[in-house]
């Protein structure tokens, strides 16, 4: 007995038909969900417009930052009246310093050095942490140990203190003298921080590595590197982005707190040099000068505000981004 | 548990060595010794300098130095000396005369512990850590009950700028304000002995702690507010109010709480940019003036208090935690 299944002659839905719809990856996900939020796009337009400055600071500047206008010292803002019996004058926007430097001009080259300072640590922080992190974490044993004594110590250590200690003792050493002295930072500042990201990599490889997707990988013979890099490293990715963007304001905090103790950058009297003065820098200037011109400090320290603000919004809204589950929560 | 924490405790023994080492090697590398660098004052001659670094054991390998800074030495007369175990951080090389010890924890003649360079520092840090609490709390409190309405936003906005802004920009901000234009503060008090002038150092000192404080509760609060036990309290008909006080708050500050302690540490230990600015004579401002006269010994000294707060603080986090929250068993 045969029975013949009755068959539409055309099916109800077109399997020929492409269903399919163009996929839409994590990292667009999240794009889509940071740009709605309105404090990290004023967050990023910030950032961009200091590095804007930053990189073309020697064009935008009226004035030399380091040219002496002499008998036009501590001259207040231009929109002042009258400050300590001087007037400003429109040519120097924000005034001038104790030597009749331009304080616009000198700003503007303060964006430079903390562009730089958040920017390159970070990098080499993310860079090696990751890579300790990741094979402590997927291997354990002795490194896994080390790794973790090493971070006792490194915790210990009021890190501020340690710069501080840096700075004091290796200034006039060879590497002190290399960059003005940025060098020097740069790499007290990586010794201190990359431990940070290696426990926050090990830590999630350690539960990744548990996940069934990195058993589904090694069941079809994936080898270790293979795993770690391709597997578990794009699934840790959201905290890392997120842990960059809180380092980098922390690194500028730190170059502006040493400047103003006077161990960050050395201020350049050389024209031709790229990074000639620091808002750190420009905050001790202002400090020890506040009675005669307390704007001096003003515009220095409102730049490491707002810089530090936009860094922290973005942070803040990368981290609702990439993990919805955290929104609202922090 | 209590063998968890002896091992912790003991943990503290080498990472202080290791500290106190690394210290101790920067410091010592430092070119120049502690008697050649003050240009503007009257130079040492050479013969006085062997001497000095001989009656301070300046001239032997870097490893006996440090062993004898450690534990301690046997001076000229055979006697022994003791090092930083029995509390000795060494002579001043600046101060002469005076032990680190000595500047940093004796108090002027007639005057109490509490008004020592470190008894100023720990009492402007308590300061700022009331401050912190009182203004703290309330504020994350009460953007949590009313999330997503402007008391939640303006709370957030408050604690996100105040976590952003570092204290000391925030400080000079207020310098100028209040200082610089309405005249209302001096800039420099001449004299501590009134609370008043105290007022706004500590305001700097304990700001960022103030934001942090404030995020810390609202997102506890947020946390707690969504367990089940809120929900049966509300069910069985108790007061908002004794909801909100009994039963979410006593667990939403469990996580608030922990971090006293080393929001304390870092509040004594982080004001050193705080005194410089507002010319307070605590500990901080010394070390800062330590850094700018090469006084080693000095850095060498405070670097090692601070590392014993800060290791001592964290610590008290996991027995507070602990003590508060009988959920939690440690191990490692």
């Amino acid at each position: 007995m045969t029975e013949t299944i009755n068959t539409p002659s055309q099916p109800i839905v077109s399997l020929n038909r492409d269903i399919s719809h163009p996929g839409r990856s994590l990292g667009r996900d999240a794009w889509a969900r940071l740009i709605r939020n309105k404090a990290s796009v004023t967050g990023m337009i910030i950032i961009g417009l200091f590095t804007l400055i930053a990189i073309f600071a020697s064009v935008l500047v009226p004035h030399s930052p380091i040219q002496i206008h002499s008998g036009a010292n501590f001259l207040p803002p231009a929109w002042v009246e009258e400050f300590n019996g001087k007037t400003g004058n429109p040519d120097y926007l924000l005034g001038t310093d104790t030597l009749g430097r331009d304080v616009f001009s000198r700003v503007l080259y303060g964006a430079r050095v903390s562009m730089v300072v958040g920017l390159i640590p970070t990098v080499i922080i993310m860079v090696l942490g990751t890579i300790v992190g990741m094979i402590a974490g997927y291997f354990g044993g002795r490194l896994d140990n080390l790794l973790m004594r090493l971070t006792d110590v490194v915790y210990a250590f009021p890190d501020l203190l340690f710069f501080i200690i840096v700075m004091v003792s290796l200034r006039d050493s060879f590497i002190g003298q290399m960059m003005n002295g940025l060098l020097l930072l740069f790499m007290a500042l990586a010794i201190v921080n990359w431990v940070g990201v290696a426990r926050l990599v090990r830590g999630q490889v350690l539960s990744l590595k548990e996940k069934e997707f990195v058993e589904a990988a090694r069941c079809i013979g994936a080898k270790d590197m293979h795993i770690m890099f391709r597997h578990i490293l794009p699934n840790s990715l959201g905290p890392l982005i997120v842990f960059a963007a809180f380092a980098i304001p922390g690194a500028i905090i730190t170059e502006a707190i040493l400047g103003y103790l006077g161990l960050g950058l050395r201020p350049a009297t050389d024209q031709a040099a790229v990074f000639i003065t620091s808002w750190g820098g420009l905050l001790l200037e202002g400090q020890t000068a506040i009675n005669a011109q307390p704007y001096m400090l003003l515009t220095p320290a409102i730049c490491v505000a707002l810089i530090v603000l936009a860094f922290t919004f973005l942070g803040d809204g990368l981290r609702d981004a990439l993990d919805p589950r955290m929104r609202g929560t922090q | 548990m209590l063998a968890y924490f002896i091992r912790r405790i003991l943990w503290f023994v080498p990472v202080l060595l290791v500290v106190s080492a690394i210290t101790f090697v920067l410091m010592h590398n430092t070119p120049g010794g502690p008697w050649d660098r003050d240009l503007e004052a009257r130079q040492v001659d050479s013969n006085t300098q062997e001497l000095l670094n001989e009656y301070y054991g300046l001239n032997k390998p870097l490893w006996r130095q440090y062993v004898a800074y450690v534990i301690g030495d046997f001076d000229k007369e055979g006697a022994f000396v003791c090092g930083i175990l029995c509390g000795n951080l060494g002579p001043s090389y600046r101060v002469r005369g005076r032990t680190v010890q000595d500047i940093l924890f004796e108090p002027p003649e007639g005057k109490g512990f509490s008004d020592s360079r470190f008894g100023y520092s720990a009492r402007l840090g308590l300061i700022a850590l009331a401050i912190a609490i009182a203004i703290g709390m309330p504020v994350g409190m009460m953007a949590a009950l009313g999330q997503n309405t402007w008391r939640d936003y303006l709370g957030l906005f408050i604690a996100t700028g105040g976590i952003s802004v570092p204290s000391f920009v925030m400080g000079i901000f207020l310098i100028i304000i209040f200082g610089s234009w309405l005249h209302l503060v001096s800039i420099v008090p001449r004299s501590w002995d009134k609370i008043d002038v105290w007022i706004l150092p500590a305001l700097v000192l304990g700001f960022n702690t103030t934001a942090y404080t404030a995020r810390l509760t609202r997102s506890s609060m947020l946390e707690v507010m969504r367990q089940d036990y809120v929900r049966t309290a509300r069910a069985k008909g108790l007061a908002e109010r004794v909801v909100i006080l009994i039963h979410m708050l006593k667990n939403a500050l469990i996580p608030v709480v922990t971090i006293l302690g080393p929001a304390l540490a870092g509040l004594v230990t982080g004001s050193f940019i705080i005194e410089t600015m507002f010319g307070f004579p605590g500990m901080g401002r010394a070390y800062v003036q330590a850094i700018s006269q090469r006084d080693y010994s000095m850095i060498l000294g405070t670097t090692i208090i601070y590392a014993v707060l800060v290791a001592i603080a964290n610590l008290s986090v996991d027995m507070v935690y602990v003590f508060i929250d009988p959920r939690i068993k440690l191990s490692d």
